[in-house]
C-alpha cells in the first residue's frame, strides 16, 4: 500500500475521532445520563449563587454570583472531559482489550495523541455547549459586557495548556496498570480544589495556593472570567494566554517524549498486556 | 539438535509452496525474562536497572528460528511454556532483553514502524470493542493501517460475507455475537491490512469443528492467495498437521524440536508403530497438551 506519509497519518488520526464518536453512540443512554448529571450539577452549583441572597439575608447581586459560577462549571466540565478523554485513553483501551492492537498498528504516537485530543476537544465542547444552553433556559444571563471573542482565545490557550497535562497523565496507567487510574483522578481533583473553579483562589488555605499557581485551570478560569464578567480586552489578558500558551509549549513535547518513554518500558516489563 | 534454514527438507504435502531462497522472519537468540513483583527501587524498575529477581520467569531462553517467505510455521507447546511472549516479541508488543528479530531483513526494534506495516496478529482473544459493530471494529483498525473509508467497507463487506457472517450481523454490536464469530472477525481484521507476515496465536482455540475448519480454510488461503507467510501457535495437533509445514516444539521457553511434521514423527517412531504428533509431542515434553477449555 503506497499512501502519501501524511495522508496515511491523517487518516489514522481521525481513526480514534471517529471510534470514540462510534463508542458514544453506542454507549448512549450512558451518554444521556453523563449530561443530565452534568446540567443537574451545573444548575445545582449555579443555585448557590442565586440562593445567596435568601441564605445571607443581604442585597446581593445574585446575577454576578450566577455568572460566575456557571462559567466555572462550565470551563471546568470543558476542562476536566478533556482531561480524562486524554488521560484514561490508555486506561480503557486496556479496559477494552485492545490496547494491544492499537499499540501494534503502524502509527506514529503523536497522530495516536492528535486524534485523541480532536475528539477531547470536540467532545468536551459539545458537553460544555449543552449544558449552558440548559442553565440558560433556567437563568437570565446578562452578557452585554462580555467580551466573547477574548474569552475564546483564553479557552483554546487553555485548551492547548491542559492537554499537555492530560498526555503527561495519560502515561500513568501505562506505568502503573492497576493504581494509573487513581492516580489521574487524584490530579484531577487537586485541580479541582486548587485551581479556582467555584471560588477565587484567594480564600484558600496558604499551603495550597502555591498548587493554583501551577495549575493551568486556574490562569483559564481568570481569564475567561475576566473577558466574560468584565468585558477585559485581549490586549490586557496577553500575559495569562501567554503562560497558558507557554505551558502548553512545554507539556505537549514533554508529555510526548514520557509517553513514548512509557510505552517502550511497558513493551521492557510486559505492562501493555496486563489489564488494570 | 534444531534443523537449520539450509538444511531444512522440502515440503512434503505441497513442495515448494514457499519460496527457499527468502527468510521472511529470522529469530536469533532471543531471550525474554520477567520480574516478579517488587525487585529492585522504583528508580531501578523504571530505568531498567532493576536487579534480577529471584522469581524471575525467563519466558522466552535463547530460542532461535528461521521461517521462510510464504511458509506456514507451527509453534507447539503446553499452555505457560512461551508460545504468546514469542508471539508478541514478533509483534512489537515486547522488547528483547537479548537477541535479535529481523522481519524481511528489518529489525522489529529498529525498524519498528515498517515492521508494524508488513504484519498483522490474530490472538486467542478476539480483542474488540465489543459494543461497536465488527463494520465499527474494521474502519477503526482500517484506518490506523492508511485505508480509506470505502475501501475498507467494500473489503470488510467482502471478507466477513467469504467467512460466513450474516450481513445483518456486521452491523450489530459485537457483544451479541458467538466467540467464533469474533474470531471470524479478527481474522478479517488482520486480512484487511494485507500482511505479509500473519501472527497467529491460537486463532481457533474455543471454536466448535466448523468453524475451527472455517478458520484453517482461511490460513491456507493466506497463503495460496495473498501470499503471506504465517506463524501459527496452536494446541490442536490435528490443525498443526494439516496446516504447518514446519513445527517448533516450545517448552519453558526453549525450542526442544523443530522440524516438518513428519520429521518430527521419524524422531519418536517404533516398533513399526506410526506415532501421531501427540505422541512427538509427549515424548519430547513429558506432558500431555491441555487445551484452556479443558484447562478450565
Amino acid at each position: 500500500m503506497t499512501l502519501n506519509p501524511i495522508a496515511h497519518e491523517v487518516r489514522a488520526s481521525y481513526a480514534f475521532v471517529e471510534r470514540n464518536f462510534n463508542l458514544i453512540k453506542r454507549y448512549r443512554w450512558w451518554e444521556a445520563v453523563w449530561i443530565m448529571y452534568g446540567i443537574a450539577n451545573a444548575l445545582a452549583v449555579t443555585y448557590i449563587g442565586a440562593g445567596m441572597g435568601a441564605l445571607t439575608g443581604q442585597v446581593l447581586d445574585t446575577s454576578f454570583l450566577v455568572l460566575y459560577l456557571l462559567i466555572g462549571t462550565v470551563v471546568w466540565r470543558y476542562l476536566s472531559i478533556m482531561f480524562d478523554s486524554i488521560g484514561e485513553m490508555i486506561m480503557w483501551e486496556r479496559w477494552e482489550g485492545t490496547i494491544e492492537y492499537t499499540m501494534m498498528a503502524p502509527v506514529h504516537r503523536l497522530t495516536h495523541l492528535v486524534g485523541q485530543t480532536l475528539f477531547s476537544i470536540l467532545y468536551g465542547l459539545f458537553h460544555a455547549a449543552l449544558i449552558l444552553l440548559a442553565v440558560a433556559f433556567f437563568f437570565h444571563i446578562d452578557l452585554s459586557q462580555a467580551n466573547f471573542g477574548a474569552a475564546l482565545v483564553v479557552l483554546m490557550a487553555g485548551s492547548i495548556s491542559f492537554i499537555g497535562v492530560g498526555i503527561i497523565a495519560a502515561v500513568l496507567p501505562m506505568l502503573y496498570p492497576e493504581r494509573g487510574a487513581q492516580m489521574i483522578n487524584f490530579a484531577q481533583a487537586l485541580f479541582l480544589l486548587a485551581s479556582g473553579i467555584y471560588y477565587p483562589v484567594s480564600v484558600l488555605p496558604a499551603w495550597l495556593q502555591p498548587i493554583s499557581a501551577l495549575s493551568p485551570a486556574t490562569y483559564a478560569l481568570e481569564g475567561i472570567r475576566a473577558a466574560l464578567l468584565q468585558g477585559a480586552s485581549l490586549a490586557s489578558l496577553l500575559p495569562t494566554v501567554g503562560v497558558l500558551t507557554l505551558t502548553g509549549l512545554i507539556t505537549i513535547p514533554l508529555g510526548v517524549v514520557v509517553f513514548n518513554w512509557g510505552e517502550r518500558y511497558a513493551k521492557r516489563t510486559g505492562k501493555l498486556k496486563r489489564n488494570g | 539438535m534444531l534443523t537449520t534454514i539450509e538444511a531444512m527438507p522440502r515440503l512434503r504435502t505441497a513442495p515448494a509452496l514457499y519460496d527457499e531462497t527468502r527468510i521472511a522472519l529470522d529469530v536469533r537468540d532471543v531471550v525474554k525474562a520477567f520480574d516478579g513483583q517488587g525487585a529492585g527501587t522504583w528508580w531501578q524498575r523504571v530505568s531498567g536497572k532493576a536487579p534480577v529477581a529471584a522469581t524471575q520467569v525467563r519466558a522466552v531462553d535463547h530460542v532461535s528460528f528461521s521461517v521462510r517467505r510464504r511458509e506456514i510455521f507451527g509453534i507447539l507447546g503446553p499452555n505457560g511454556s512461551g508460545k504468546s511472549t514469542l508471539i508478541r516479541l514478533l509483534s512489537t508488543l515486547l522488547i528483547p532483553d537479548s537477541g535479535r528479530i529481523t522481519v524481511f531483513g528489518l529489525d522489529v526494534e529498529r525498524d519498528e514502524r515498517q515492521v508494524k506495516r508488513m504484519i498483522n496478529r490474530v490472538s486467542v482473544d478476539a480483542a474488540f470493542f465489543k459494543k461497536l459493530s465488527p463494520m465499527e471494529n474494521l474502519l477503526y483498525a482500517g484506518r490506523l493501517y492508511g485505508l480509506d473509508g470505502r475501501a475498507i467497507r467494500e473489503q470488510s463487506l467482502e471478507i466477513l460475507g467469504r467467512l460466513g457472517l450474516e450481513r445483518k450481523a456486521i452491523f450489530e454490536p459485537m457483544e451479541d455475537m458467538s466467540r467464533g464469530m469474533q474470531q471470524k472477525v479478527a481474522i478479517a481484521r488482520a486480512f484487511l491490512t494485507a500482511p505479509i507476515l500473519m501472527l497467529l496465536d491460537e486463532p481457533t482455540t474455543g471454536l466448535d469443528p466448523r468453524s475451527k475448519r472455517e478458520v484453517q480454510a482461511v490460513v491456507q488461503d493466506l497463503r495460496a492467495v495473498h501470499d503471506a507467510t504465517v506463524v501459527l501457535t496452536t494446541h490442536d495437533m490435528d490443525e498443526a498437521e494439516a496446516l504447518c509445514d514446519r513445527i517448533a516444539i516450545i517448552e519453558s521457553g526453549k525450542i526442544v524440536a523443530l522440524d516438518t511434521p513428519d520429521g518430527l514423527k521419524s524422531r519418536v517412531a517404533r516398533n513399526g508403530h506410526e506415532p501421531t504428533l501427540e505422541d512427538v509431542f509427549m515424548a519430547l515434553t513429558g506432558k500431555r497438551l491441555v487445551t484452556e477449555e479443558q484447562a478450565a
